[in-house]
């Protein structure tokens, strides 16, 4: 099976949940986890409506016509720092065979951009950037290169900036994803000189509730300090793909069981957030609930219980605990104090308790 | 979240089953709430796709935008969403008593009381999750600098009549709903999940059909509240739909590309047919309205089930106070919209800032302590955390202050296994006839029992008077925190606002929204 | 005629005279600048309230009528009594809440002190202090001519809002490194408004006044040589200082040699390096892990037992470190109570044990922390707050002794970074994922393992 390249939401998500190593293994790999997601009987509900993905593709058309002229006086305004505002756009052609070329024609434009000193447009270059010791190719929305050799990394998206603000969930995820981009094009500047990067990307957005683009700058140091720690830690993959038994596969034709058990070679750290950001999260939840584990009632409910990982563990705990238990756990006994008060609430608004026998203690 | 809310959801897990969470109901509900289920476009701010509105359950009025790219059918929709809910808004608008208001007088700062009216009833208006109450804001805010061709004759594409009207109130029911406690407009995700505990995360929560299966699974179907919970969330026939639509507002994605993207292309040509043909433009049109109907008619539903099992509960005993400050609210802006004042400005100044979150930071401590006294579980996690404690009195001794008229000032020794958290001095509260009684923390024995002194409500006299001093043997339950919030700062009027915070706002209403061909997509 | 102002560049050698410099850049700006308002951010023990009482008595002698905010009745309290030891002839009021005993009873005792709970009685007093609780809801007729607000970065823009109508100018001071302002209700619909209320009272008025002169105390009379450093490159990044003593004029030794326990260890390290490390094995624990919180108290416990001594500047003979010059700092009031308790059952009293909200603006000779993430499964966004670390490493004069589980950098690795973005909200640096990478990595050089 051909790996899945890494593209740069990918990369980005890779923050949502870094200490789950099955995850860590997958994607750096380059495993198709939607295709594996649903050989294991539980597939993502991902998808994204034509509706959505026609009116993305046609508001960054907007944002892009007349040659960028728009685009690069939403740059001069926000970012512009008092350089002349730009009057003809510059346009390279970055047309070239296979994601190498197109790498290798981008990084030559940013050369000569960077040495000419006007304002450039590089209408979808495309970056690479190594991770986990296999190049990853990035193709960001837009990149404009400043007359002072400064370039800033353009994210165009549908959702609207209403008033100047925007859903902050969503602001957060473009600027993940433009910190993946900046990472990769400091990679290209640090081999330049009079080169460097802004650490602010310009978000475009429709304005209001119409078709107008809007734009706003968006700092984005913290995400790229975060993602380049991540990025390192992935380089450790190999070091997880070798505690692999010997023929262990992901390919999707193999059986479920077979694929299970595969899967299940790695340990996951599952989280409710898991849904929203990787297409192996509902397998995960399905182990992880089978496995009475805590957190699968949220990272807050896992960190109040401690030591208590199982629901079977702390419903115990709540029953009083078994006589020669652990000793001495003050969640345990904080469960306890909370299991007779609220069955003394219960009893009072004459409600049924929640369950009546003891805890499951060996006998 | 208190252990004890995590406790009910380990309960919960194992029970298959969500597990109480309150003994009463927290929130007003009305006696005929509207409720109002929106779709939207995907990919288009405040582009609606289709709704269902009303106040009988089995007679919704089902609006529906066939291609939402056209701005016509678009305000076609909101003229007709207007002229569903402002009426049940308006309703309530007649319905007076005479009321009494504190208003401060600008010159001397001297409170007054000025008498006014108030109404005796105030709508409520229920979505199904709290992305439908943001989708109420978005509405609001894309209609409400709208003109209409009679306020403005001039405007290029004037909006229909009443709906910039609607759009003010949309504003106001969500910013309302920001207040803790306020029910003028709720979830009901919100409403189950305030009540019942399920042995998932608060996120899986947000979707109402799994929410309601853990509360009350349907015998009918079989297995238990955490089966069809999960089945309510992912299954899905052999097209690859949901078999439970997502209660929206935004739809199922491979909806939009199997079937409704198709309906739509469909209309289209129907539409755009040369000769046209005005029964095939009709059945197409019917064709999608059909497929949208279909989406939110189980949300429909299930929103007047989450009524039903949230009214079965008892209210408790605040709700009806919380409710008269939502009617102060319903009557406040019906009175600004009856003065004729402008729109809600787009960002609120300093001042309006400020004092929004002053209002909502003391509403808060309001309700936290409303609810507790309400709820014996909900005191219980304030028992946990050594924010009360309840116990027997165990002694009473009667003291007198010093004065020449002495009062009583009686010591009482309770008996209490909660560990109360006592910072230095402190005063504890009771609720004696519905007003907070006060005495004084005088110490803590080694055996845990607590010695307060009662220093109110006892009358004038030197006796106490009958009932305002708990017996030995009692069992009284005592709060750390007051059962009334001090207010917050006072703050300058917005034109007082100091150089600090950047002076006055720029006075007059704010521009309306430009209206342009390029106008939303 | 105006005074000229200092000049304010230029590297200085003698930390004294860098600071005396500065206090007379913002006294300048104070008594003789045109700008209504004057910002001084001062890091961790670097004499702001030696500045306040300063500046005070400074604007009462030029005969500004002065009032002063501060946060807390304690500060208020404090700065009172730390006026009348300067000065104890300049009349002072002491605006005080209606509960009747919301103030420090030593303040009787002071002749050139009003109290009262009315403005009015206080206002013709060249100098009245009070809360800001207390200010928002006084009115008098006439305006204040200045003010100085005390801790403004703890203080919120809408509690500034509330009393900034009753000054002509203002002096600002507080410490941008400690715990923010927070809000029990959601604010973010005011986020990356210049007037967001739930924002910091320095945040609004910068935004709204980005001319005011900012100053900045440079030079920590607290921290000692081994700790301005690092605390001043991990939560101060772009405004650093340094500290007001050199590595020989601090000197923190034992009378009694180590038994080579870990507690022992760990003290002997955090003498010799000012920092120490007391790490127990990885493990995910309750909050309040019963072998971290014995390990605290027996860390406090050995100390008081070795007989522990203090040589500083201020005294060149050996002082005991007695309990009430530790401070023991946690993040939650839980682990604050169990520790106590632990003390408690070691026979140890006068020990401060507090959260790190509470030990704001203390100062110790030696501290003994409870790391935040300590034994956590997971970091949250309270744990990571920069401005929580920052109190909990910043409050001693002598050590500070961390005692924590292993395995934390894992759980900063760890922790998900998707964290919504505010449009046009200041981004604030440093990052608590960051500083607390930066704290650990300088710990572990300190590291005393130990299982208990």
């Amino acid at each position: 099976m051909p790996p899945r390249p890494l593209d740069a939401r990918a990369l980005a998500a890779l923050a949502a949940n870094p200490g789950c190593r099955r995850r860590a293994l997958l994607d750096g790999a380059g495993v198709d986890k939607p295709a594996l997601a649903a050989a294991l009987g539980a597939p993502a509900g991902y998808g994204q409506s034509q509706f959505a993905m026609i009116r993305g593709n046609s508001f960054e058309a907007k944002v892009k016509a007349d040659g960028g002229t728009e685009l690069l006086r939403l740059v001069h305004e926000k970012l512009g720092r008092g350089a002349e505002p730009p009057r003809a756009a510059h346009l390279p052609d970055l047309a070239a065979a296979g994601p190498e070329g197109r790498a290798a024609r981008t990084a030559l434009a940013l050369r000569e951009a960077t040495a000419s000193g006007t304002w450039t447009l590089l209408d979808h270059p495309m970056l690479a950037l190594e991770v986990a010791g296999t190049p990853a190719y990035l193709e960001p929305d837009a990149v404009v290169v400043h007359p002072d050799g400064r370039w800033t990394v353009v994210e165009i998206k549908s959702f609207p900036l209403i008033d100047g603000a925007a859903d902050p969930a969503k602001v957060g995820a473009a600027a993940r994803q433009a910190a993946v981009y900046v990472l990769a094009l400091e990679r290209v500047a640090a081999k330049l000189d009079g080169a460097r990067v802004g650490h602010e990307a310009l978000l475009v957005c429709p304005k209001d509730f119409s078709n107008v683009p809007a734009a706003a700058a968006v700092d984005i140091r913290k995400q790229r300090a975060v993602t380049r720690r991540q990025l390192d830690r992935l380089a450790r993959v190999e070091d997880l793909a070798a505690a692999l038994p010997d023929g262990t596969s992901f390919a999707p034709d193999r059986t479920r069981a077979q694929l299970t058990e595969a899967v299940e070679a790695v340990g996951a750290a599952y989280a409710p957030d898991c849904l929203a950001a990787c297409e192996l999260a509902f397998h995960c939840r399905d182990r992880a609930r089978a496995a009475g584990a805590v957190g699968t009632l949220g990272r807050q409910v896992r960190g109040e219980l401690g030591t208590l990982t199982t629901v079977e563990a702390a419903l115990d705990a709540a029953a009083g605990g078994c006589p020669g238990g652990p000793a001495e756990d003050p969640t345990a006994e904080a469960l306890h104090r909370a299991a007779r008060l609220r069955a003394g609430a219960l009893a009072a608004a004459g409600l049924p308790a929640d369950r009546t026998e003891g805890p499951g203690c060996p006998s | 979240m208190s252990l004890l809310t995590t406790l009910a959801r380990l309960e919960a897990v194992r029970a298959g089953r969500a597990r109480p969470l309150a003994t009463v109901r927290h929130r007003h509900l009305t006696d005929r709430p509207l409720v109002f289920v929106p779709l939207t476009t995907a990919g288009e701010a405040g582009a609606p796709l289709g709704a269902l509105v009303g106040t009988d359950r089995d007679a919704p009025r089902l609006l529906v935008v066939p291609q939402p790219r056209d701005r016509d059918l678009r305000w076609t929709f909101l003229a007709d969403l207007a002229e569903e809910v402002l009426p049940y808004i308006d309703a309530y608008a007649d319905h007076v008593e005479p009321a009494e208001r504190t208003e401060t007088d600008p010159v001397t700062g001297k409170k007054a009381k000025v008498a006014t009216e108030l109404c005796l009833d105030a709508p409520q208006i229920v979505v199904p999750s709290p992305a439908g109450i943001e989708y109420v804001r978005l509405l609001g805010r894309s209609m409400r600098f709208r003109r209409t061709a009679e306020e403005d004759p001039d405007a290029p594409y004037p909006a229909p009549a009443r709906v910039p009207l609607l759009g003010r109130w949309f504003t106001h029911l969500a910013e309302r709903s920001r207040m803790p406690g306020s029910a003028l407009l709720l979830s009901a995700t919100g409403l189950l999940s305030r009540h019942w505990a399920t042995g998932q995360s608060s996120l899986e929560d947000q979707h109402l059909g799994a929410l309601l299966a853990w509360i009350a699974p349907d015998p009918k179907t079989g297995g238990t509240g955490a089966e069809q919970a999960l089945r309510a969330e992912l299954a899905r026939d052999a097209q690859g739909l949901l078999l439970v639509p997502p209660a929206g507002p935004a739809t199922d994605p491979a909806f939009d590309n199997k079937l409704l993207a198709p309906a739509m292309a469909r209309f289209d040509a129907a539409r755009a047919a040369d000769p046209a043909d005005p029964a095939a433009r009709s059945a197409a049109e019917d064709a999608v309205r059909a497929l949208v109907a279909s989406q939110l008619r189980p949300t429909w539903d299930a929103v007047w089930r989450s009524l039903d099992l949230v009214r079965e509960l008892p209210p408790g005993a605040h709700t009806e106070q919380r409710w008269t400050g939502d009617r102060w609210s319903y009557t406040g802006h019906r009175d600004r919209v009856r003065a004729g004042e402008p729109p809600q400005p787009r960002r609120d100044d300093a001042v309006t800032a400020a004092r929004k979150l002053g209002r909502r930071e003391t509403e808060q401590v309001r309700l936290d302590a409303q609810e507790a006294l309400d709820d014996p579980l909900v005191m219980a996690a304030r028992r946990f955390a050594g924010e009360a404690f309840a116990g027997e009195i165990t002694e009473v001794v009667m003291e007198w202050t010093d004065s020449k008229r002495p009062s009583p000032r009686p010591l009482l020794a309770v008996a209490t296994e909660d560990g109360p958290q006592f910072d230095g001095p402190a005063k504890v509260y009771r609720s004696l006839d519905g007003r907070a009684q006060t005495a004084e923390h005088v110490r803590t024995e080694e055996d845990g029992t607590v010695v307060l002194r009662l220093l109110d409500k006892m009358g004038r006299g030197r006796e106490p008077e009958p009932g305002t001093v708990p017996e030995k043997g009692d069992q009284v339950c005592w709060t750390l925190f007051e059962h009334e919030p001090r207010s917050g700062p006072r703050l300058p009027e917005p034109e007082d606002t100091p150089w600090t915070h950047g002076g006055p706002p720029a006075a007059g209403p704010e521009a309306t929204d430009p209206v342009t061909d390029e106008d939303m997509l | 005629m105006t005074t000229p102002a200092p000049e304010a560049d230029g590297p200085v050698a003698d930390p004294g005279a860098a600071a005396a410099r500065a206090t007379a850049g913002i006294l300048h700006d104070t008594l003789h600048g045109t700008a209504r308002g004057v910002v001084v951010d001062s890091p961790p023990g670097a004499g702001k309230s030696t500045l306040v009482v300063t500046a005070a008595r400074e604007l009462a002698a030029a005969g500004r009528r002065l009032m002063i905010v501060a946060q807390t009745n304690a500060q208020v309290d404090d700065l009172v009594l730390r006026l009348a030891d300067k000065d104890p002839e300049l009349p002072v009021g002491r605006l005080h809440s209606s509960d009747g005993d919301a103030y420090d009873k030593a303040l009787l005792d002071l002749p050139a002190v009003t109290l009262s709970a009315k403005a009015a009685d206080l206002a013709p007093l060249p100098v009245v202090i009070s809360t800001a609780a207390k200010w928002a809801h006084t009115q008098v007729d006439g305006a204040w001519e200045h003010a100085i607000v005390d801790e403004a970065y703890q203080m919120r823009s809408d509690a500034l809002l509330a009393v900034a109508g009753l000054f002509e100018r203002a002096l600002f001071v507080g410490d941008p490194g400690q715990l923010d302002p927070f809000s029990v209700v959601g604010a973010e619909q005011w986020a990356g408004l210049s007037h967001d209320p739930s924002a910091s009272a320095v945040a609004t008025l910068l935004a709204h006044n980005p001319d005011l002169p900012q100053h900045r105390l440079p030079v920590s009379w607290r921290l000692p040589a081994s700790a301005a450093p690092l605390v001043s490159a991990a939560f101060y990044p772009y405004t650093p200082f340094r500290s007001g003593t050199g590595p020989a004029d601090r000197r923190l030794s034992y009378a009694a040699a180590s038994d080579g326990s870990g507690p022992d260890r760990v003290l002997d390290e955090a003498a010799e390096a000012g920092w120490g490390l007391l790490e127990l094995p990885a493990r995910h624990a309750p909050r309040t892990d019963p072998e971290a919180v014995r390990a605290v108290a027996l860390v406090v416990r050995r100390a008081l037992d070795r007989g522990a001594v203090a040589v500083s500047e201020q005294s060149p003979d050996p002082v005991p470190l007695t309990a009430a010059r530790i401070a023991v700092g946690t993040a939650h009031r839980d682990q604050a109570a169990a520790v106590r308790a632990a003390l408690a059952g070691l026979g140890v009293t006068g020990v401060t044990v507090d959260t790190a909200n509470r030990l704001q603006g203390r100062e110790y000779d030696l501290t003994v922390v409870l790391h935040p993430l300590s034994g956590r499964p997971d970091a949250t966004a309270f744990h990571l707050e920069t401005g929580r670390l920052c109190v909990l490493a910043s409050r001693h004069r002598h050590a500070c002794i961390v005692v924590a589980r292993a395995g934390i950098p894992d759980l900063l690795d760890e922790h998900p970074s998707t964290d919504p973005v505010q449009l046009g909200a200041a981004v604030k640096f440093p990052d608590g994922w960051e500083a607390n990478h930066a704290v650990l990595a300088h710990l572990s050089e300190h590291r005393v393992p130990w299982r208990p």
